[in-house]
């Protein structure tokens, strides 16, 4: 069968390329994968389910699922604001922008729980360590230098605005 | 134990976690020797995945140890070095009846859309991953494989997602012999889609992207024709003029949501989250392939919305196949050619760290530096 190229030349001749064609299916066209019916059990969620999960923690449950999976994850329960924020998210469906704008908006309120939740443990999160100041000094110096003149720059300019917002208030 | 933990984006840090357990009579305790830090765990370091919550350890891609196991695990005994398919999968429901481990309907209670992933948010089952020294398995006896005793190690952990989704891209896409494929994105997965289009009967094979350390690994390692989209001022007449003005027959998105190459996505989709990421990869892909053509997406987005020139797909009768890689169904073959030398996963490692340097890990991955391609951290020494 003729392709789009056939009549170019190629910059790699497929014949010098270890293993061409070896997987090479005509019946893999177009859809995948190919459904077989011999293994259907009916419609609907019929299966032999696996023993049931019996969770220790608060798991949310998509409204789309008529029952929670037979195994579910226990990572972080939901807490806090951005927990009863995720709580709410989760009475609309995933088909719902709400759902997913209401999670991204506790996962940012999250972040700033997560730093009270260290000061509170007496630990002083060290943020330029955990996003890779150490990397980026190793192998982009100059890169981190126009980062910190930035930001320090941005803060300049902050502190004069408030400064003098302050001596016209007063 | 020693785990990474997610604090919010951009930050990750290597802290002290309690130990997981067995929760569920089909679960293993692994005691992880390899975990990979994936292109799709930036989307999640860069806070672009909804319900991604602050202390969570990601790492869908490890290998390990089995340390101990639930009454009902058969298959597995403690002491067995398993590599992890990224994929929570029960083997008993509809979805995994019919090969898609990636859709296991028994594994994710938060989202009916998308499988059971460790490490992977809320959104993909909440289960912690395996950037850390131990993570519980769940489904024992489906998806842990255990690695031969000829394969390296550094190989068998880039089966766990890499090498697989990098094949099923290009399986999706159809790809007949002679076809012309060009595949956008010259990350990890995209140099493995890359590679294995040859082995479908690819007759041309072209790699697109930016980053030219990159591009140059791919045109020796897959191989491949390359190009640098930045020095292209339109893709689709790009391609085009290298198509005989057809277009592709196959065009893989192996990028998703962190695409470069549009203000205008960037603005939408990553500054401002008004779209699920930028989809400048897939737009293009939309528009170079031929009519009638095959798109396959497994560059990852977010579950929202994204602006693509849908009309062209129906216009152009194209046929768009994507999915999260059925790791299970497809690892006897990719074992078979990893072991007849046909693909060699660990070439694309260039960063081996320990745990305890996950912050660097992450920010030279996400932002390109020292020539990253792929890094994988060593929790228990590798041991």
């Amino acid at each position: 069968m003729a392709t789009s190229t056939t009549r170019l030349p190629r910059a790699v001749d497929p014949n010098t390329v270890n293993g061409w064609g070896v997987d090479a299916d005509p019946r893999n066209d177009p859809t995948y994968p190919f459904r077989d019916r011999s293994r259907e059990d009916g419609p609907g969620m019929a299966w032999q389910r696996p023993p049931l999960q019996e969770p220790r923690v608060e798991v949310l449950r998509s409204i789309e699922h008529s029952r929670l999976p037979a195994v579910v994850g226990t990572s972080t329960p939901p807490k806090g604001l951005s927990g009863m924020i995720r709580r709410a998210a989760f009475r609309y469906s995933e088909s719902d922008w709400r759902h997913w704008l209401m999670l991204l908006g506790a996962d940012r309120i999250n972040v700033v729980e997560g730093i009270f939740e260290d000061l509170a443990r007496g630990r002083i999160p060290n943020i330029p360590a955990e996003m890779g100041a150490r990397a980026e000094w190793r192998h982009n110096k100059l890169g981190l230098v126009r980062k910190v003149a930035i930001v320090a720059a941005v803060s300049a300019v902050a502190v004069a605005l408030l400064r003098r917002r302050g001596r016209d208030d007063w | 134990m020693l785990a990474a933990e997610y604090r919010g984006p951009y930050r990750m840090r290597a802290g002290r976690k309690r130990m997981p357990r067995i929760e569920h009579p089909r679960d293993a305790l692994v005691r992880v020797t390899r975990s990979c830090i994936c292109g799709s765990d930036l989307h999640l370091y860069r806070g672009m995945v909804p319900d991604t919550r602050v202390g969570m350890v990601f790492g869908h891609e490890f290998c390990g140890i089995v340390e101990e196991v639930g009454p009902e695990v058969e298959k597995l005994k403690p002491g067995d070095h398993v590599l992890v398919p990224f994929n929570i999968a029960c083997g008993q429901c509809h979805f995994c009846k019919q090969g898609l481990f990636g859709n296991c309907h028994e594994a994710n209670a938060e989202a009916t859309a998308v499988g059971g992933i460790f490490g992977y948010s809320h959104t993909a089952g909440g289960y912690d991953g395996g950037q850390a020294e131990y993570a519980r398995v769940p489904y024992a006896d489906v998806g842990p494989t255990v690695i031969p005793d000829w394969m390296d190690l550094d190989d068998a952990v880039m089966l766990t997602d890499v090498v697989p989704t990098g094949y099923q891209a290009a399986e999706m896409g159809g790809i007949q012999k002679g076809d012309t494929v060009v595949v956008f994105g010259a990350g990890p997965v995209g140099i493995m889609a890359a590679r294995c289009a040859w082995l479908f009967g690819a007759g041309r094979v072209i790699v697109i992207d930016h980053l030219h350390y990159r591009l140059d690994f791919a045109r020796r390692y897959c191989p491949a024709e390359v190009y640098d989209f930045r020095e292209i001022e339109d893709m689709a007449v790009f391609v085009k003029k290298q198509t005989d003005s057809l277009g592709a027959d196959v065009c893989i998105d192996a990028v998703g949501g962190d695409a470069a190459g549009s203000a205008l996505h960037t603005l939408f989709g990553k500054a401002m989250k008004l779209e699920a990421g930028s989809a400048i990869a897939l737009h293009w892909a939309i528009n170079s392939v031929k009519k009638g053509g095959i798109v396959s997406i497994v560059g990852v987005y977010g579950p929202t919305g994204n602006m693509i020139p849908i009309g062209n797909v129906l216009n152009k009768g194209i046929t768009i196949r994507a999915n999260q890689a059925s790791v299970k169904r497809l690892l006897p073959r990719l074992i078979e050619h990893v072991q007849a030398g046909r693909i060699d996963p660990k070439a694309l490692i260039t960063h081996r760290m320990s745990l305890e340097d996950v912050s660097d890990g992450y920010h030279i991955f996400s932002a390109k530096l020292d020539g990253c391609i792929k890094p994988v951290l060593y929790p228990n020494g590798g041991q």
